[in-house]
């Protein structure tokens, strides 16, 4: 699935990044990267944007760059 | 340099800390230029804004909300906007201080996840690192979040060898139970790593003899050279570094700026057409002789 369907109480892994050029530096330099760990906390009302915690801060994403960021979910 | 990352946003980051530690968040500025710390016989005195002349030219940089202006107010005397969220310091803020006979002049940045896609604040960073010309630059890093904070450190690392790394946050650190093994830290990066916990004033005589002798030396460290795989893309990096030090001879990261310029960063392009990259290439004092 990709982060932006992932349930808000669960943590998933990073396993790729659908995108290219300066949206795939981007992604990367907020810490997204593949094998890391990665939670839905906070979205806004209508879902975009939302924040996410990886590697132990708070990175705000829009749909569109949550869609290309490819997850698997953590066992509970 | 409108960062094309500028879709995304990094929320306020709250970074809760314990009752019993907020008492001790006044002692690191006390706003007291005759006050002076010792080390080794060698002392720091706070100047606050110091404007004038100077020998060496210090730089604060790190991942936002790190303690970059803790330890810039420890040092300078002066109460840059210190807070419980990311983002606070959104522009340059300069002091100076004197320690060992030497007059230091230095830099608060905005704080930066990156050197190579970057938000407005961001640029700010990039330029002053890229095109101030600092003699020592400290990379302030969380030592809760070793795993985030590294990267920058690389980065920082393949534009210059003159870094001393602030390994802050240890009391929060070893509240968690972590302890960061910094000698190793050492030997990995190459340049001193120094544990501290800038609000209770501790390491800061450490980093003081740090940047002392890293604006003193005359053979810093190389910039890290990170070399590629794909054979192609190694030629091309090399070709395009030759020109460009043909170009703006004295540059001491040419290869760094032909990968930039190969992945189409509009803002060293525009360093590369209007001629400011040449600033790379007269570091202030002392004259870079890196191998
Ligand atoms: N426990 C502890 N807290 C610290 C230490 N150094 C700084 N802080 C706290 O960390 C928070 C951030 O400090 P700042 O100095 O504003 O951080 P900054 O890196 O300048 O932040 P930005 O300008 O937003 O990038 C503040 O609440 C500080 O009091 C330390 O050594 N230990
Ligand atoms: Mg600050």
């Amino acid at each position: 699935m990709t982060l932006d369907e992932m349930p808000r109480d669960r943590r998933g892994v990073v396993t790729a990044l659908d995108t290219r050029g300066a949206e795939r530096r981007r992604l990367m330099d907020l810490g997204l990267l593949p094998g890391v760990s990665i939670s839905a906390e906070l979205r806004s009302p209508l879902g975009d944007p939302t924040a996410y915690e990886v590697r132990g801060t708070l990175v705000v994403l829009r749909g569109h760059q949550a869609r290309t960021v490819h997850v698997e979910l953590e066992d509970r | 340099m409108g960062g094309p990352g500028g879709g995304t946003e990094d929320l306020p980051t709250p970074r809760p800390r314990p009752a019993q530690d907020t008492h001790d968040s006044h002692d690191a500025a006390p706003g007291c230029a005759s006050c002076a710390l010792s080390s080794g016989g060698a002392r720091l005195a706070r100047l606050g804004l110091a404007p004038g002349r100077h020998d060496h030219v210090v730089a604060l940089a790190g991942n936002p909300n790190t303690g970059k202006s803790t330890v810039f107010n420890a040092l300078t005397g002066l109460r840059q906007h210190v807070g419980n969220w990311s983002g606070k310091t959104v522009a340059r803020a300069e002091g100076g201080f004197t320690y060992g006979g030497a007059r230091y002049r230095i830099v608060d940045l905005p704080g930066t996840y990156s050197l190579l896609s970057t938000s407005a604040d961001e640029d700010v960073a990039r330029d002053a690192l890229l095109f101030g010309r600092p003699d020592v630059v400290v990379v302030v890093v969380d030592a809760t979040r070793l795993e985030r904070n590294l990267p920058l450190v690389l980065q920082i690392r393949q534009i210059t060898g003159r870094v001393v790394v602030a390994l802050n946050l240890v009391d929060e650190a070893r509240r968690h139970g972590l302890t960061v093994d910094a000698r190793h830290l050492t030997r990995e990066l190459g340049v001193p790593v120094v544990p501290m916990a800038a609000r209770r004033n501790e390491g800061i005589p450490e980093l003081l003899a740090a940047i002392a002798q890293v604006a003193g030396t005359r053979d810093a460290p190389a910039p890290l050279r990170l070399v590629h795989k794909d054979p192609a893309l190694e030629e091309a990096v090399a070709d395009l570094a030759g020109r460009v030090a043909g170009q703006f001879p004295g540059v001491p990261n040419a290869r760094w700026v032909a990968l930039r310029l190969l992945e189409g960063d509009p803002g060293i392009e525009a360093a590369v057409r209007d001629g400011t990259l040449g600033e790379l290439a007269t570091p202030a004092a002392p004259v870079e002789r890196a191998g």
